[in-house]
């Protein structure tokens, strides 16, 4: 029998190992609270491993290193917490643009501005509808475990390659600085061809260009048309999910991240008080759910969404079921949690059930 | 079996690592576990807590308002998590810091002083393992063995020398728990 | 001895000569952050004594950056605004365009000015902004907790270079002092420290002249705090302070590194 390599791991640590494992040629990042560690992880592991760690003077910095080197055709990531991944934005447009794959972590924390280090879901916006300029999409993954922290990972630089598109994980404070158990699993890291990058014009080729600037509008239309087929295609192929107490469910919570955690132990409570409550947890949210959600809600008597934000994601679960059953949205900010009891407490008096 | 925890004190006092060594105990012997920080830039003399929850199931919420045992080793924290304590729970306080103790009658509270007996050990840092053993005296949710397997893993190297001396500072605490239980 | 009423405090029944008052206007006497034997602390106070000696309280506008000093504005009692992480000298050439006779100052660290504040820092400079920028160069990112600044000493370990900076793979660390003073819009440029009493006195006399100097309206006033950070530095802090005058002043030596001429001085009041 195979050994498992199961350790305990911040969610931070765990994300930062599986870059190593999963053959990511260069990390660049700038510190920042709430996940400082994965560049320190990686400063301390990645010598002698694989990979190069470097830190940047800032995250304007970081992500047109990830440009530059994803633009090589290498397998590159960063990471960094809310303010710093607004700095990115510009960057990330450009990356969207010239379609390179790379993986992108938020550790959210609370804002606006300087905020708090505390946990928050408050970059759901920015992460899903843009955030930079342009039309464009990020693939959208919520961990919530440690081992989403490694495993997403692995899927991210997967999905990355396989659509030639930037894939940002959305996580928070919490699930960034929690220790969990963690397994990870021997994986093959298969090559990928990338003949579009600039690896050196050989004779056997055209010439290689990394751009974003398609200055006449017929060639600015047809490339956001190709984006946007790939964004179809994306949509029909990835969407992802879990669902908990569903087939019963009156009523149910929508949640990712950390909320979903809550959330999930929400559901248990009112199940023990005779209330028949489900969750599903959007795992990417972007593509999202929104076929099922739309599906569930013929059965439902009203949808709870559960966000560490004044009100995000409530948007695509209204756009989900499209007017066919009330949907409530509870939340905290400022990096305040709520307990499981609170959720229940608010929920039932949202839905009248008290 | 899911036991759900709540550990505080001051900064310094070892609550952070305490609940990271039950963590890895818990890890070794297969079971699921979650570790919560509290975190933030007051790193030095600042309160710190930490959720720990071991369980043979999938664990859901990481945090919580509600706990079945508050491992307490100061004052602010007690006034902070004793009602947070759920009926039937434990309290295990740390008696040479804290003066007034809770009066919960429907939860088991036990006075251990941790820090006289580390200090009779010679060695003030392993009051946090002298509170440990206590509790697992109570609750035995991991063997000791998997704690000093856990230890290994969260000492530095060059502190395995340290090793016995944590064991007797766990099996002080499960004295001292012990000899309450006959008192009572 | 005691030397006549006013310089006595009388507390608990016991009488005291009044040796030292800390600045009693300009500073708010919210209790300090800092970890303890931190330089910020000192350079704070020193700040503070200079605003109430020149009288200049009302007419002082300061910035804070983001670092372990992000919370400056709660101990100087001025009128303050907290800038994005790198952009106080961006934030202070805003307030000094639309207050030109106002006395305008940042003070900011070393990741904040010399990393993510590098072009920031550099073209207010060469700007010729009339701001006084206080620099403390403790060569660690304090308040993320310890990673390497661009300031790291050769050889430093620090949590994101813990084998020891490697120049090589990090570069040099940047005496931003020495990289700065050759701009024309630099008009006095100045290294000191405040890990001893005579160099905080030389200290408060330099952020005098970076204040004074200002209503020339002749460029930036440039004053880089040679500082210690013991938790991070993982020293006691009178270690610390052997490490700055062994490691740090060896690599950043003191004094002036520009000085305004006679004639550039001239009708200064
Ligand atoms: C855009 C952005 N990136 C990163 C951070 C995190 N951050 C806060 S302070 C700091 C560095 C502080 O170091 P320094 O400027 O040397 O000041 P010190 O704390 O040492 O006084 C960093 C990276 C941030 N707040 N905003």
């Amino acid at each position: 029998m195979e050994e498992l390599d199961i350790r305990l791991m911040k969610g931070n640590e765990a994300m930062a190992e599986a870059a190593i494992q999963a053959k990511c040629d260069a990390y660049f990042g700038y510190p920042i609270t709430p996940q400082s560690e994965v560049l320190e992880y990686l400063s301390r592991e990645m010598p002698g491993r694989y990979g190069i760690p470097l830190q940047a003077e800032s995250e304007v910095a970081s992500i047109n290193m990830v440009y530059g080197a994803a633009g090589a055709g290498k397998r590159v990531m960063t990471s960094s917490s809310s303010p710093g991944f607004s700095l990115m934005m510009e960057g990330i447009s450009y990356i969207a643009s010239a379609q390179l794959p790379c993986l992108l972590v938020n550790v959210n924390r609370g804002g606006p501005g300087l905020g708090t280090i505390q946990p928050s879901q408050g970059d759901y916006f920015q992460a899903t509808k843009g955030g930079g300029h342009g039309d464009y999409h990020l693939i959208v993954l919520a961990p919530n475990s440690v081992q989403e922290m490694a495993d997403f990972v692995f899927l991210g630089f997967e999905l990355a390659d396989k659509y030639r598109n930037p894939v940002c994980m959305l996580s928070d404070g919490a699930i960034g600085q929690m220790m969990e158990r963690v397994v990870f699993k021997k994986r093959e890291v298969p090559a990928i061809k990338k003949d579009w990058a600039t690896t050196g014009k050989t004779k056997d080729r055209e010439r290689n260009i990394i751009t974003s600037l398609f200055i006449q509008p017929e060639k600015m239309e047809q490339v956001n048309l190709s984006l946007n087929k790939k964004y179809e295609e994306i949509s029909k192929n990835e969407v992802r999910y879990e669902e908990i107490f569903t087939d019963d469910a009156e009523y149910l919570i929508v949640a990712y991240g950390l909320s979903s955690r809550i959330s999930h132990k929400t559901v248990i409570l009112a199940r023990e008080k005779g209330i028949k409550l489900g969750l599903l947890r959007p795992i990417t949210l972007y593509p999202y759910p929104y076929k099922r959600l739309n599906e569930l809600a013929n059965k439902l008597k009203g949808i709870l969404t559960l966000e560490l934000n004044a009100g995000q994601m409530i948007e695509d679960v209204k756009l989900s079921v499209e007017g066919k059953v009330p949907v409530w949205h509870y939340g905290r900010m400022g990096g305040i949690i709520p307990s499981p009891e609170e959720v229940l407490e608010n929920f039932e008096k949202l839905a009248k059930i008290k | 079996m899911t036991e759900e925890i709540i550990i505080a004190g001051f900064g310094g006092q070892g609550v952070l690592s305490m609940g990271q060594t039950l963590g890895y105990a818990a890890m070794v012997e297969n079971k699921n576990v979650t570790w919560m920080p509290s975190y933030g830039p007051e790193m030095r003399g600042g309160t710190a807590n930490c959720i720990t929850i071991v369980s043979e199931e999938t664990i859901s919420s990481p945090i919580l308002s509600r706990f079945d045992t508050a491992i307490i080793l100061n004052q602010p924290s007690m006034e902070k998590f004793e009602s947070k304590v759920k009926p039937g729970g434990l309290i295990v306080y740390e008696s040479t810091n804290i003066i007034h103790a809770s009066e919960r009658t429907d939860i088991d509270v036990c006075a251990i002083p941790a820090s006289d007996a580390a200090n009779k050990l010679n060695n003030i840092k392993v009051a946090n393992m002298v509170m440990l053993g206590a509790y697992l005296a109570k609750r035995s949710i991991v063997k000791l063995d998997s704690i000093i397997e856990a230890l290994k893993k969260v000492l530095p190297e060059r502190y395995h020398n340290t090793l016995p001396l944590n064991r007797e500072a766990l099996e002080k605490g499960k004295e001292l728990m012990e000899s309450l239980s006959v008192k009572a | 001895m005691l030397t006549g009423e006013k310089d006595c405090i009388i507390e608990d029944g016991e009488v005291y000569e009044l040796v030292y008052e800390k600045p009693l206007t300009t500073l708010t006497g919210t209790r300090m952050h800092y970890c303890p034997g931190c330089g910020h602390s000192t350079a704070h106070k020193v700040l503070a004594e200079v605003i109430e000696e020149l009288g200049i309280q009302e007419q002082t506008i300061g910035v804070a950056p983001v670092g372990c000093s992000v919370f400056a504005y709660d101990y100087l009692n001025i009128d303050m605004q907290e800038a994005a992480h790198g952009r106080a000298t961006a934030v202070a050439t805003g307030i000094k365009r639309v207050l030109p006779d106002k006395y305008v100052f940042t003070y900011q660290g070393d990741g904040d000015l010399a990393a993510i504040g590098t072009a920031e820092t550099i073209h207010s400079i060469n700007r010729g902004e009339n701001i006084m920028i206080i620099f403390i160069n403790n060569a660690v990112y304090g308040m993320t907790s310890g990673q390497m600044a661009p300031t790291t000493l050769v050889g430093m370990k620090s949590t994101t270079s813990p084998y020891g900076r490697d120049a090589d793979f990090a570069g040099m660390p940047i005496k931003v002092s020495e990289l700065i003073a050759p701009l024309k819009g630099a008009f006095y440029v100045t290294r000191h420290s405040v890990h001893t009493p005579g160099n905080v006195r030389k200290l408060k006399k330099a952020i005098t002249n970076g204040f004074k100097y200002q209503q020339l309206k002749k460029g930036v006033t440039f004053i880089e705090v040679i500082s210690n950070c013991p938790s991070n530095w993982k020293m006691t802090p009178v270690k610390s302070n052997e490490f700055i005058e062994k490691e740090m002043l060896p690599y950043y030596p003191l004094g002036d590194i520009k000085l305004p001429s006679k004639e550039d001085l001239a009708g200064l009041k």
